[in-house]
């Protein structure tokens, strides 16, 4: 050794644990415990007489610490060793063999989806709501400011129940074709402020294909206070998007009409397959449509007796099915209701 | 709807910016341009207008859009026409109980006019538009209606009897129009007439008698306003949606009539040549006019635009000059009424601007939506549905048990409903198909539907569930509920208590109690199982002694009408009736610190002595330290020589465990004894 100073001694110290652990897969555990722990010719018995009873006073200290890990490492090896002995008894594996899969239950992609949209907006204060399936035109359409014989209602075909012919409209049953009516249902029971989001199935009178399906599942989303904005909505949106796709998506809005909301916009995100470069996903245009939303129609607080003049909001929906697909990469909306477990299986 | 940039251009030669910029400024501002293609020297737009924009739905309106885009004048229509020939006024009346539908109506009669090919500018736009050229007079018609919107109507002048009369159309009375169709029509269709015949469907199509053709000779133009609901009544009872019927029943300008009639008269004079004949005649109905281009001035503060429409990126926000140049520029007309606040006149071809708000989302539209910031509004607190928990706790077992999630069909043919459901069924009015005919009262045929689909495919080891509503009640009221329904098949190896084809049974009974364990209440089971289940592989479920479900195999008739080879279990539950119960709060016991004993006893039983009468004799004898009571094997012998016939054996497990001290030899002995003697008392015979 060629001085006490710290980076010498721990050199020193260092390659004598190294020949610790060669030692110990190399000697027997008694071969090993004489060579280095032998009361007379023992390594530590040497070291101890060359080193420490040698050193200056001032390294005595830290030469003792080393000297007692190194102790340390030697009885650990000791009794480590007769440990291995009887773990390495066992048949040594092919661990390129697959695992064993224990059958697990598969959420279904859409319920899934449906719940990562639901568990975002609950992040951001939103309570769950929920409807019935079968509505009244009151609910579905006259509530939401579709007046009877509106050129609006064309826009969405309607599934209705049996004999509703002889009823006054607002009392006809039908399947709802949209999530909405569970914002009346709510605004009429609870006062505002009200933040909610409102999963569900709706319907559609529609011949079933590859891109259009009868019934489909949405989120519906509704904020209502007072000085609610359209930069609120977009913000919300935005921050959603976010939520579900990833930081690095960016929305845009644009002018549409929806009888409920005024102003409406229909909001676009960047392509998440291209990153907005433009590719066949997006027809090359960068952006891909995901939702409609606007802020409350003021005539749809006027039914739920919400004062137009004191509160505002918005609301939103979007088509669970649609970012499912974008999600999971599936082609054919129809996948999502074949119950097929060799598509299912995908989403374990 | 087709848009020809170039023949946009003509209304607004000072658009700033290229056809492809154009497109993206219009699409943000929701005048939605869905493509764009080179045509001639310029491009088509393939329009999508919100039904709402009637307006737009031509070239003129999306060069008032642009105008209002690009801060740009939009010089008015050019009607100036040739001098007429002076005539009597032609004679046009709007019979009373037809003014309510008819609101505005001009016409004007052209002498000597030689019909034939369009040509020149309507011709090469017509082609560019890919639309069909029939003869210049009616071919004028279309040109004006793309070009500014309004629909108008060119008669044969000399097929007419007599002046024109608008009026209702006689119940029952029959009107062939321009598509060779004869329609016997309604009281509330509205029809030009003549003194003697109806001539053509109001704001829906012409009539076939007086159409243009090669031999007319003298034209009468026509250009109207009609009520929207009464066109959409037409238009929907006689399966008729045309270009003219779509913008009426929208809402058309007003105004537009009258200078309607003057482009098409100028054009047919252009392309056919001819002569006026009298002034134009303009019959206007005030309430209809009072209603529409008359409409009462609305009130807008600058105030209400910013609480509505919130933060912009701009820092300087919505101003009073933006405000004005915004809605002066789409047609309306500004008062000051106040600091920052309007009385605003709203502009005849929007009338779908009627309130505050519908101003608000001009101003934030022509601004442009992406023009306004991001912001959050404060967070509420968040309430749980009341049985949330309890859907998540069922679910979540389902999954953790190794059922997937399916989502079958909400409806189920007829035959289907009264087979698994005893509720009354609710059926539909307008079915996707004959097997949809009824909103589905159970989950079950969908799960068998499910199971059967995946078996056909030769997936046989299955597990699936569906969380869903049923429906049932009467067309008058629709009760909905919460159900679950699971599912399985499969090949499964038989274990020492069960022979393989029991095992799916045991197996699906085991997952029925592991969820009904999720809930306080004491569960049983007994044999009343409806007629789809197996009578004597099947169970129904009792909660606190009221029947909340039923499980088994699936009857073998019902099986193999359905052509399932393999035997499928299937379960359903009430979850209505589950939820009522509370979820079990787990209550735990410390461990006992002594050691447990086991001790096993195998009898011989008769096949009526079953495990609830074995239990029942065990529990009856009270003994505190017996902790538990399982079946370990069970065997049949088919030929009835290691166990006779009608017997069964069984290896029955207890284990023994005191609180307070190690149980004695001398307490085993005694307990094991009592258990024997109890056992041996229903008939069971002790093995070696």
């Amino acid at each position: 050794m060629e001085g006490y100073g710290e980076t010498a001694l721990a050199e020193a110290f260092n390659s004598l644990v190294e020949e610790v652990f060669a030692s110990a897969t190399q000697m027997s555990p008694e071969e090993f415990r004489l060579h280095w722990l032998g009361r007379k010719q023992g390594r530590l018995k040497l070291i101890s007489d060359a080193w420490l009873k040698t050193a200056p006073a001032e390294a005595r200290k830290s030469l003792g610490i080393k000297f007692n890990e190194l102790k340390l490492k030697i009885e650990t090896a000791l009794s480590d060793d007769g440990e291995s002995r009887i773990k390495t008894k066992g048949e040594p594996l092919d661990i390129t063999l697959p695992g064993t899969r224990r059958t697990i239950g598969i959420e279904h992609p859409l319920v899934r989806t449906s719940r990562e949209i639901v568990k975002i907006f609950q992040a951001m204060g939103y309570s769950v709501a929920t409807g019935p399936e079968v509505e009244t035109d009151y609910y579905n359409f006259e509530s939401l400011n579709f007046p009877p014989n509106h050129p609006a209602r064309d826009t969405q075909d309607t599934l209705v129940i049996a004999d509703q012919e002889k009823k006054p409209l607002r009392e006809r049953l039908l399947m709802r074709t949209h999530t909405s009516p569970v914002q009346i249902r709510t605004m009429e029971l609870e006062k505002p402020p009200l933040r909610i989001v409102i999963p569900g199935k709706v319907y559609r009178n529609e011949a079933e294909d590859a891109t259009h399906l009868a019934r489909f599942q949405q989120v519906e989303g509704l904020c209502v206070d007072t000085n609610i904005t359209f930069s609120d909505l977009k913000g919300t949106l935005d921050h959603a998007m976010k939520a579900l796709f990833g930081a690095d998506v960016k929305t845009r809005f644009f002018p549409s009409f929806f009888p409920f909301t005024e102003p409406s916009a229909d909001m676009q995100i960047s392509c998440i397959f291209c990153g907005g470069k433009g590719c066949r996903k997006c027809k090359h245009s960068g952006w891909i449509e995901l939702l409609g939303c606007g802020m409350v129609d003021p005539s749809v607080f006027g039914f739920v007796g919400y004062d137009p003049k004191k509160v505002s909001g918005f609301a939103f929906g979007m088509g669970v099915e649609r970012i499912a697909m974008m999600r999971y990469g599936v082609s054919a909306v129809g996948q999502f209701y074949s119950n097929d477990m060799r598509f299912l299986e995908q989403f374990a | 709807m087709n848009i020809l940039t170039s023949w946009l251009r003509e209304y607004l030669p000072a658009i700033p910016v290229d056809d492809k910029q154009l497109a993206d400024d219009l699409t943000l501002r929701g005048i939605a341009v869905e493509g764009v293609f080179e045509k001639g020297s310029g491009h088509l737009y393939e329009m999508d207008i919100t039904t709402n924009r009637v307006d737009a739905m031509n070239h003129y309106g999306i060069a008032r859009e642009a105008s209002a885009i690009y801060n740009l004048p939009l010089a008015p229509l050019d009607v100036t026409l040739p001098a007429a020939t002076s005539a009597k006024p032609f004679p046009v009346r709007i019979e009373d109980p037809a003014k309510d539908l008819c609101g505005r109506f001009t016409v004007r009669v052209i002498r000597d006019v030689k019909i034939g090919a369009s040509t020149g500018i309507v011709s090469e736009y017509f082609d560019l538009l890919d639309e069909k050229k029939i003869f210049n007079a009616v071919d004028a018609s279309n040109f004006v209606l793309f070009g500014m919107g309004q629909p108008t109507h060119a008669f044969d002048l000399d097929k007419l009897e007599g002046g024109i009369v608008v009026r209702r159309a006689r119940k029952g009375e029959k009107l062939k129009l321009l598509d060779g169709t004869e329609r016997t029509l309604f009281d509330d269709d509205l029809v030009v007439a003549d003194e003697k015949k109806a001539l053509a469907l109001a704001g829906v199509m012409g009539g076939w008698e007086t159409m243009i053709t090669p031999a007319t000779k003298n034209i009468l133009v026509e250009a109207a306003w009609f009520d929207p609901a009464a066109i959409r009544r037409s238009s929907r009872r006689h399966l008729l949606h045309t270009d003219a019927s779509h913008r009426f029943e929208r809402g058309a300008d007003f105004n537009a009539a009258p200078i309607g009639n003057n482009l098409v008269c100028k054009l047919i004079l252009e392309q056919g040549g001819g002569t006026l004949e009298g002034e134009l005649i303009d019959i206007v109905i005030p309430e209809a006019q009072a209603k529409t281009a008359n409409r009462p001035p609305i009130a807008l503060a600058v105030s209400e635009v910013r609480r509505h429409l919130g933060t912009t990126l701009a820092p300087e926000g919505i101003t009073p000059v933006i405000v004005e140049q915004y809605l002066t520029s789409l047609g309306c007309k500004l008062t000051s009424t106040g600091a920052e606040s309007y009385s605003v006149t709203l502009p005849s071809w929007r009338l779908d601007l009627e309130r505050e708000i519908d101003l608000i989302e001009e101003i934030a539209r022509v601004y442009g939506y992406n023009q306004f910031a991001n912001t959050l509004p404060t967070p509420g607190t968040v309430v749980a549905l009341p049985n949330a928990d309890k859907e998540e706790t069922v679910r979540t077992r389902m999954l953790a048990l190794g059922f997937s999630e399916a989502i079958a069909s909400t409806f189920c043919s007829t035959a289907n409903a009264a087979i698994f459901s005893t509720n009354p069924a609710v059926a539909m009015g307008n079915p996707l198909s004959e097997e949809a005919g009824i909103l589905r009262p159970s989950l079950l045929p969908g799960m068998l539907a499910t199971l059967a689909h995946n078996l056909n495919r030769d997936v046989t080891d299955l597990q699936l569930f569906e969380m869903g509503n049923i429906f049932f009640g009467s067309t008058r009221a629709v009760t909905e509920e919460l159900s679950l329904v699971f599912g399985a098949a499969g090949a499964v190896p038989s274990s020492p208590l069960h022979s393989a084809k029991d095992v799916l049974f045991f197996e699906l009974k085991g997952d029925v109690e592991d969820i009904l364990s999720l809930f306080s209440g004491s569960v049983s089971f007994d044999t009343n199982v409806p007629a789809w289940l197996h009578p004597g592989r099947a169970a129904r479920v009792l909660l606190d002694g009221k029947a909340i479900g039923c499980f088994g195999e699936v009857h073998p008739a019902e099986a193999q009408r359905r052509k399932l080879k393999q035997s499928v279990v299937l379960c359903e539950i009430n979850l209505t009736a589950l939820f009522a119960h509370a979820l079990r709060q787990p209550v735990a016991k410390e461990p006992s610190r002594y050691q447990a004993v086991q001790r096993d006893f195998s009898f011989v039983f008769a096949d009526t002595v079953d495990w609830s009468t074995i239990t029942a004799a065990i529990g009856k004898l009270h003994i505190p330290t017996l902790t538990r009571i399982t079946p370990q094997e069970i065997f049949r012998d088919a030929k009835g020589k290691a166990v006779p016939a009608g017997h069964y054996s069984i290896l029955l497990r207890t284990v023994l465990q005191s609180n307070e001290a190690t149980l004695t030899e001398n307490e085993l002995q005694h307990a094991s004894n009592e258990i024997i003697a109890a056992l041996a008392n229903l008939g069971g015979r002790l093995r070696a």
